[in-house]
């Protein structure tokens, strides 16, 4: 069984190449067929794939498939092949099943769009990329992965091209996260310079055995990899471009930009966390990435007014949280918290969906209101989500992965308070804006009128995924509760254990009730600012001060601004002064020579009879001296 | 001998440049006969009698003819001969002086060369040059009936085209052309007249 | 050439290419006499027979000019200018 695994990339690829060439040909029918069929096959393949992997382990934790060499050149030669231990198992069924749930809900939410086939060829070979992502053997395999999803990205999000708009926002991520890829070719590079080699494994042995701790080497490629995992992660400094993808189809946000590709940067880190293990000033950077954009999106996604950007803020904090994990080396946890997250993210955007068709594509949730008679599906799912991401004690699965993750902040070898307590202001925030926005669409006046309802195709599928962001986190839970440890066992294989630090003054439990607190008082402020009095709202922001702090998170932090002034501008000036630079005066002069003849040729075109004649007599006088001058 | 060459070509080159000169095209058209016979007149000097009589059957007679013919059919009047006084003025002929001043220059240092025969040499017969027309040079002889059979079509062709088209455009060019308002006139005037007094 | 050169008058063009023409003419008659053979006067027969076709050809043109422009001068047939 373990031998189909080359058809989890395969069968999304084949949908691509089918709809890509044949799309416009077939019926709407059929390409609701073939679009999550292909997902879905690929699902049950990896659900099969991971049966056999869990009863039958293999030796070593890993399966290698090799399919074939890529290149051999000089003595690189990177094979295409496929590597399953539990890491690449884990995220592959996260992408496969979340994305055929996405596909599914998509066959309704596009129905109306004529850009149907269009849109499910690039699903699928988004699909088809992030599953060569995950299970290349490689580094380079995992960068034409990479950069596979970088593209659907970029046709995704300016799905919509008509719009210039959407065009800019394609543009700005696909500049964005060339910024990253570039650092991460770079990285690359080097690992392959200094390592001789960009199998995975070798890799990671290489890396272990000629790298001491602390080296330079390591610490460059730690950072190196960091910035291409943060341009493709949407952290700091790159993040600028996430809130603007959200110009994209809303099916787009939820697969790519809150599901699975902007965690690859995640994979890219767990991955290579040897390099990170070596070079603590890497693995500590990463750390201070993550708590640092946790915070900066935690305050930019309360000031929202657009539900898709508020949950793109969320993302971006929430990957923050996964960084942060993997900085203070609980790198289990940061999958484990992907994994919720996938679940919970990607509903509370097919919510989202739901919601902005329902009140005919409005966008803001100043503008909705009272949804929840009118959806009440729609809203429980919502809520179930919007509390799983909250941190819901006990019954969420977002609260076992934060908690786990904010407990290790304090606890593991690379632990501290001050890392502790961002995470748990962070989970204040995001209590903040969640219950802001769960209140401020569904519950207080209606202001927006229902036009249209969702379908089975929509409804099933968040019912599905609010399942399983309610129990997804009952296979990690901590030692107060139960104790389990089905995820970190498994994942041991593939990703050491947190090591626990000494002298710790905090206990679990006590970790996990300052979070619940956090949670609670969220719920308080955003219940009292948004539901009860609304008045409250304008009197924290009418003041200049409230004012200037609103605008200022509101914009990101002034980032766009800021990389307006620093790059862009400049780049431009740049491209200016070059339009007319010496080089292009050469051939300005060829143009201008040609045309300076023409003028003077053109006069001797008079069309008159004895001007011509009076030519051919000179030119006769001419030769005729000529031969005279020639002969003697 | 020689005297008679020297009158004969003074005749010669005095006719052609009363010729360029005159208004009237007949009197220009007159002289221009005079200089042909003129040179008749030296073909006979140099011993050519075929030749001389060919230039003024063909060349004064047919060719000079038609050349009337055309002036009068065209039926200019008296007032397009100031017209051509106006088109005269001296400054007119400073370039085409000097150009045809370098030529000459050239052409008679060409012939002040060596090896050049002044003195004809005896009488050639129209006999032989009827020999050598039908033979070294019987191709020309045929190329030259083409020739003409062409040019017959051409003109044939080009007159029937000005009389079948009548004068659905015709261009009054006077009334663009500045300063020469009084043309339009001169012509139409000149045609006027005779068809008045017709 | 002079001529050709100078008057506007389509019809005295005509009258000067004929005295180049005959110019012509002239030189390879004496060239043939002076060398006494009658290649020279057979020359003098093309020459003629191809001032004959150019003459008709010219004025059948001179009179279709006439008809168009209403006028002679050869210097408002420019139609062809650049």
């Amino acid at each position: 069984m373990l031998k189909l695994l080359w058809l989890i990339p395969a069968l999304p690829c084949a949908g691509f190449l089918t709809l890509a060439f044949f799309g416009p040909r077939l019926s709407r029918r059929a390409v609701a067929l073939i679009g999550p069929g292909v997902v879905l096959a690929s699902a049950v393949v990896s659900w099969s794939v991971a049966m056999s992997f869990f009863l039958a382990p293999p030796p070593g934790g890993a399966f290698v498939q090799e399919l074939w060499t890529w290149m051999d050149v000089a003595g690189f030669h990177p094979k295409m092949a496929l590597y399953l231990d539990p890491l690449s198992l884990v995220m592959m069924l996260v992408v496969t099943s979340v994305g055929f749930l996405i596909h599914w809900y998509s066959t309704e939410f596009m129905a109306e769009d004529e850009g149907y086939s269009r849109f499910f060829a690039y699903m699928n070979l988004f699909v088809a990329s992030m599953l060569v992502l995950l299970l290349g053997d490689n580094l380079l395999l995992l960068y034409l992965g990479w950069e596979g999803v970088g593209l659907c990205s970029y046709l995704l999000i300016g799905f919509w091209y008509t719009d210039p708009a959407n065009g800019r926002a394609a543009r700005k991520a696909f500049y964005v996260t060339r910024v990253g890829d570039t650092a991460m070719s770079l990285g690359l590079f080097l690992l392959f310079t200094q390592l001789g080699t960009l199998q995975i494994q070798d890799l990671m042995r290489e890396a272990h055995d000629q790298w001491g701790t602390g080296s330079k080497l390591a610490t460059a490629a730690g950072l190196l990899l960091l910035g291409g995992a943060c341009g493709k992660s949407a952290q700091l400094p790159l993040q600028v471009w996430l809130p603007d993808a959200m110009a994209g189809p809303t099916p787009t946000s939820a697969l790519i930009h809150a599901a699975t590709m902007v965690t690859a940067g995640v994979y890219l880190i767990a991955r290579t966390h040897v390099i990170f293990e070596v070079s603590p000033t890497a693995q500590f950077a990463v750390a201070a990435v993550g708590a640092a954009t946790l915070l900066i999106a935690g305050f930019s996604a309360m000031t929202q007014w657009d539900i898709k950007k508020s949950l793109a803020f969320s993302t971006i904090s929430q990957i923050g949280y996964m960084f942060l994990a993997l900085g203070v080396g609980a790198w289990s946890a940061a999958i484990f918290h992907f994994m919720t997250h996938a679940f919970f993210k990607a509903l509370l955007f097919l919510g989202a969906g739901i919601v902005i068709e329902a009140c005919h594509h409005e966008h803001s949730m100043f503008k909705m209101g009272g949804l929840r008679k009118e959806l009440p599906v729609t809203f429980w799912t919502f809520a179930i989500a919007g509390c799983s991401l909250a941190g819901l004690p006990l019954v969420t699965a977002g609260f076992y992965s934060k908690g786990l993750i904010i407990w290790n902040a304090y606890a593991s070898a690379g632990g501290s308070m001050v890392l502790w307590l961002a995470a748990v202001f962070g989970a204040l925030l995001t209590s903040i804006y969640t219950f802001r926005m769960i209140f401020l669409t569904f519950f207080g006046e209606p202001k927006a009128h229902v036009v249209k309802r969702p379908g089975a195709a929509m409804k099933i599928p968040v019912m599905i995924l609010a399942f399983f962001a309610a129990v997804a986190g009952f296979v990690e839970t901590p030692g107060f509760l139960g104790h389990a440890h089905v995820f970190s066992n498994f994942m041991q294989k593939a990703l050491p254990e947190a090591v626990e630090r000494r002298g710790l003054g905090m206990s679990e439990l006590g970790s996990e009730a300052v979070v619940m607190l956090a949670f609670l008082a969220g719920l308080a402020i955003a219940y009292f600012f948004f539901l009860k009095k609304p008045a409250l709202q304008e009197s924290v922001t009418e003041p200049p001060v409230g004012q200037a702090v609103h605008r200022f998170w509101f914009s990101d932090w002034g980032m766009d601004w800021l990389y307006d002034k620093l790059f862009v501008q400049p780049l431009w000036w740049f491209a200016r002064i070059n339009k007319r630079d010496f080089i292009d005066s050469f051939y300005a002069a060829v143009a201008a020579v040609t045309r300076a003849l023409w003028v003077v040729l053109r006069s001797t075109q008079t069309g008159r009879l004895r001007w011509y004649a009076a030519v051919i007599v000179a030119g006769t006088i001419l030769f005729v001296a000529l031969a005279l001058v020639a002969k003697p | 001998m020689e005297g008679l060459f020297y009158m004969a070509a003074v005749v010669a080159v005095g006719a052609t440049l009363m010729m360029l000169t005159r208004q009237n095209a007949v009197h220009a058209l007159l002289y221009l006969i005079l200089s042909l016979l003129a040179v008749a007149v030296i073909f006979y000097l140099f011993g050519a009698p075929f030749a001389a009589a060919l230039e003024v059957i063909v060349y004064a007679g047919a060719i000079m003819v038609l050349f009337v013919f055309v002036v009068m059919l065209l039926n200019l009047g008296p007032r397009a001969g100031g017209l051509e006084a106006a088109w005269l003025s001296p400054t007119v002929w400073l370039l085409p002086a000097i150009m045809a001043a370098i030529l000459a220059g050239e052409i008679v240092y060409i012939l002040s060369g060596p090896g050049l025969r002044t003195a004809p040499a005896g009488e050639i017969a129209p006999v032989q040059v009827g020999l050598a027309l039908y033979g070294p040079y019987l191709i020309g002889v045929e190329l030259a009936s083409m020739l003409l059979l062409g040019a017959l079509v051409g003109a044939h062709h080009l007159g029937r085209e000005a009389r079948s088209k009548p004068e659905t455009k015709t261009h009054d060019v006077y009334s663009d052309v500045a300063g020469s308002d009084s043309g339009g006139d001169l012509v139409r005037a000149g045609s006027d007249r005779t068809s008045g007094a017709a | 050439m002079i001529g050709l050169l100078v008057r506007r008058n389509l019809l005295f063009i005509l009258m000067s290419l004929e005295v180049m023409v005959n110019a012509a003419g002239l030189a390879f008659v004496v060239a043939g006499a002076g060398h006494g053979q009658a290649d020279g006067q057979a020359m003098f027969i093309f020459i003629l027979a191809i001032a004959a076709a150019e003459v008709a050809v010219g004025l059948a043109l001179v009179l279709l000019l006439y008809h168009r422009y209403r006028t002679l001068d050869v210097d408002v047939a420019s139609q062809l200018r650049g």
